[in-house]
């Protein structure tokens, strides 16, 4: 299962709930404005660094370098190009989207 | 209504405290876009405006963006020529950079960073509080 989130883990519960719900193994794919919890320093960075035990984090590199947070992100978060979201989908047989 | 006439035609209308609050990060909605759109409109009416950024608002200040993976207008450097029409009040709150591991330094522009008491005591000196 590819879980794909977009919303701001500070503005909504997407990303709270996905991780809670998400079964282990699973890929969790940060998009848009939720790319900003996989950046060091933030209230988000504890809830990704403890979900990585169990499933594979992956944030959109676009959408890191929009936001001026391509340095910032955790170690271990994997960067994918708009070429690894589509690899993704197409690696997985079901897409959830948190929206 | 003859006063708000007067107002308009003289240009020494009543200037009122307006304060612009920014809590939405930017470009994943277009909230900030047109925020700060609004405000570069007000700087044509003489107002005292002061933008205020909290929450993830913080976000629409951070250096460094680059929106061309994105095919968007990068408008963060517009903050940077705001002063160019006399608005230079811009506050940030404390707490909403300390939750997102940010600093002043991490921002396009100088700004006061107020703690939330402060920031309280700012906005009840306001005639009229517009929040995106």
């Amino acid at each position: 299962m590819l879980h794909i989130v977009n919303k701001s883990a500070t503005e909504r519960n997407s990303l709270e709930s996905c991780l809670r719900m998400a079964s282990k193994g699973s890929a969790v794919l940060l998009i848009e404005d939720a790319v900003y919890a996989v950046t060091q320093g933030g209230v988000a960075a504890a809830q990704i660094q403890a979900a990585m035990a169990d499933l594979q984090i992956y944030a959109l590199g676009p959408d890191l370098d929009a936001r001026g947070m391509s340095a910032r992100v955790l170690d271990g978060v994997k960067v994918v190009d708009y070429g690894g979201f589509v690899d993704l989908v197409t690696e997985t047989n079901v897409c959830q989207s948190w929206l | 209504m003859s006063d708000m006439m007067d107002d308009m035609e003289g240009g020494e209308g009543v200037v009122k405290k307006f304060m612009f609050v920014n809590r939405k990060a930017p470009h994943g909605t277009i909230y900030a876009l047109e925020g700060l759109e609004v405000v570069l409109v007000s700087a044509a009416f003489d107002q005292d405006v002061s933008m205020v950024f909290a929450d993830d608002g913080v976000y629409e200040l951070i250096k460094g963006m680059n929106t061309k993976g994105i095919e968007v207008k990068d408008f963060s450097k517009t903050y940077r020529a705001l002063d160019g029409y006399d608005i230079e009040k811009l506050y940030v709150e404390k707490a909403s950079m300390d939750a997102r591991g940010l600093s002043e330094a991490d921002l396009i522009v100088d700004v006061t960073v107020l703690d939330s008491a402060e920031m309280a005591n700012l906005m009840a000196e306001q005639d009229v509080v517009i929040s995106y």
